[in-house]
């Protein structure tokens, strides 16, 4: 009877320690991610001018239905999250998988160089991306030499080209990274289960889509849902490789928003709704993602 | 056949690396050359770096960027690491009811958009006078879901028999912690250590709102900087970038087998 009760009071000790670790981290996400939320979903109801806010009702949001810069960069992100993002999980998984093959060589290395896009700055690589792809850049040069196009293309000044700039070096930004998240959950499928499908007669491509993809359920659900919440909260690309234009055609959200907010009158309470029209869209499709990845 | 079938697959990686590392030769070999070659599509390294580095350091403060960059991002990163990993061991070890729920709503921040918290932050900080000060540059970012997650994830494989031991040996819980958990979790600490100081080294948005002096200038803001204007010298230009991606990619360099093992660790879960 008196262990018991010393060794209640010792859990409930260790309950108590417990509290103390997890405080610091639990406080500092809740002054910092749940309180400002708060505070946003406040000033969204709020018009006017830098510091001097009046109670204005739905009229934000209802701005928001008029808005067509806004609906054109919510289109943008769209328009970057259904191309992007399947072409680069899908590029991420077949690289894993085949660094994953055993008898393959310099492993290592190839994983190292794909990797390394990642190390560069968000801000560095899309001036690298701006500079390859300038009217006069290294690209056009290229192929005007090989006479690949008989004039240069303006890549960033036209609409049509100017989107699949920003794609294309998302994709190599983030393959890697994604890549390497692949190949952790490879090391976790036990090697037996291809040698038997192997002796049931099953391809490499049967046992890719029967064995990988079920197996690697979890890692493709976390890399979803962390590129989706990336693609919808672009900001710096749209910033430095293109500033939104032409025309708004790269335009993202934020980039929206800090423009409402910071470059021309501030407009705190208009850029809090788009705030919450981006959360919104975050928790819905990552709420789907998660009933989907569940089910099956 | 079997060997033809790798042929093609050695044939798919190198075309991949190709494209993954071109980008990367190129701004290293830009950096040594001048503009006009650069335009002209020289692709080969050139010997007009120390020109370039002359006029980047007569031009901008680098070395301000560049250590405010540096001091920022290991503050952040220290402090992360420690808030974070001693989160996700507490809700790991000595989780009941309450303390799973509390991390599933830690969880929903995983959600919330930076721009929705910009504004609200940035009153918050202006309020309290800390503009341009590296405590604003780190508390927003100190404790993330992702990183508790991934600690949590991992002290979930630390086996409980040796802590057992610990406490009969008399040794406290904080002690227990420091002297038996971290050293045991290298990796996991070399793979969050990677991901954050990447993160805050690449932090752009929130600098760029909050760290109004030009001395808090960071390295990504300086490069930003250099790369709008009418006449850009691509040179210098392609050099501030390469100086901007250094400790990322020397970091990475070192600590890379150790992250891809803590990731290992982490999605196991």
């Amino acid at each position: 009877m008196k262990s018991m009760k010393k060794g209640l009071t010792i859990n409930q000790k260790q309950g108590l320690t417990g509290w103390f670790f997890l405080l610091p981290a639990t406080i500092l996400i809740f002054a910092m991610n749940f309180y400002p939320m708060l505070q946003a979903l406040i000033l969204s109801f709020k018009t006017g001018i830098g510091n001097n806010q009046t109670w204005g009702g739905l009229s934000n949001y209802a701005r928001l239905l008029q808005d067509k810069v806004f609906h054109t960069a919510i289109i943008n992100n769209f328009f970057y999250l259904i191309i992007q993002v399947p072409v680069m999980l899908i590029l991420a998984i077949i690289l894993a998988t085949v660094l994953n093959k055993k008898d393959l060589k310099c492993k290592g290395l190839f994983r190292t160089m794909i990797f390394l896009p990642c190390c560069t700055a968000l801000v560095s690589y899309s001036i690298i991306f701006k500079t390859l792809f300038a009217y006069d850049g290294y690209i056009n040069t290229v192929l005007l030499n090989l006479g690949l196009i008989s004039e240069r293309i303006n890549w960033l000044g036209q609409v049509s080209t100017a989107k699949v700039i920003i794609i294309i070096a998302l994709i190599w930004r983030w393959t890697g990274y994604n890549m390497v998240f692949y190949l952790a959950g490879l090391q976790n499928i036990d090697e037996s289960l291809y040698e038997a499908a192997r002796i049931d007669g099953a391809g490499p491509i049967k046992a890719f889509f029967k064995i990988t993809v079920p197996l690697l359920r979890p890692t493709i659900l976390l890399t979803t849902i962390m590129s989706i919440n990336g693609t919808l909260q672009l900001f710096d690309e749209s910033v430095n490789l293109t500033n939104g234009g032409p025309a708004n055609s790269t335009l993202t959200m934020s980039h929206y928003i800090y423009k409402a907010s910071f470059e021309y009158n501030p407009q705190f309470g208009y850029a809090a709704a788009m705030s919450y029209v981006i959360f919104i869209l975050v928790a819905v499709l990552s709420f789907i993602q998660m009933k989907v990845g569940d089910k099956r | 056949m079997r060997k033809l079938k790798n042929i093609g697959c050695y044939l798919f990686l190198t075309v991949v690396s190709l494209i993954s590392i071109f980008p990367l030769y190129w701004m290293i070999a830009a950096a040594t050359n001048n503009s006009t070659d650069i335009l002209g599509g020289k692709l080969s390294i050139g010997t007009n770096f120390m020109n370039n580095l002359t006029k980047l350091l007569s031009q901008q403060d680098v070395g301000r960027a560049f250590g405010n960059s540096l001091f920022y991002s290991c503050i952040l990163s220290l402090l992360s690491l420690v808030v974070c990993s001693i989160a996700g061991y507490g809700f790991e070890i000595y989780h009941d009811k309450v303390k799973d729920r509390l991390m599933s709503i830690l969880l929903l921040a995983m959600m919330v958009p930076f721009a929705a918290t910009l504004i609200p932050l940035f009153k918050l900080f202006t309020g309290m006078h800390l503009q341009s000060t590296w405590i604003a540059y780190v508390l927003p970012t100190i404790s993330t879901p992702f990183l508790i997650m991934l600690f949590r994830q991992s002290a979930r494989s630390f086996p409980m028999e040796i802590i057992e031991a610990a406490r009969i040996d008399g040794l406290s819980e904080l002690k227990i912690f420091f002297t038996i958990f971290i050293p045991t979790m290298k990796s996991t600490y070399a793979a969050a250590m990677t991901v954050t100081f990447m993160n805050a080294w690449n932090n752009y948005l929130w600098p760029k709102v909050i760290m109004m002096s030009g001395e808090s200038q960071t390295m990504p803001m300086l490069v930003a900087n250099l790369s709008v204007g009418y006449s850009i010298d691509y040179g210098v230009l392609m050099l501030g970038v390469l100086i901007c991606s250094l400790p990322t990619g020397i970091l990475f360099l070192i600590l890379q087998k150790s992250f891809a093992n803590g990731i290992v660790g982490a999605v196991k879960g």
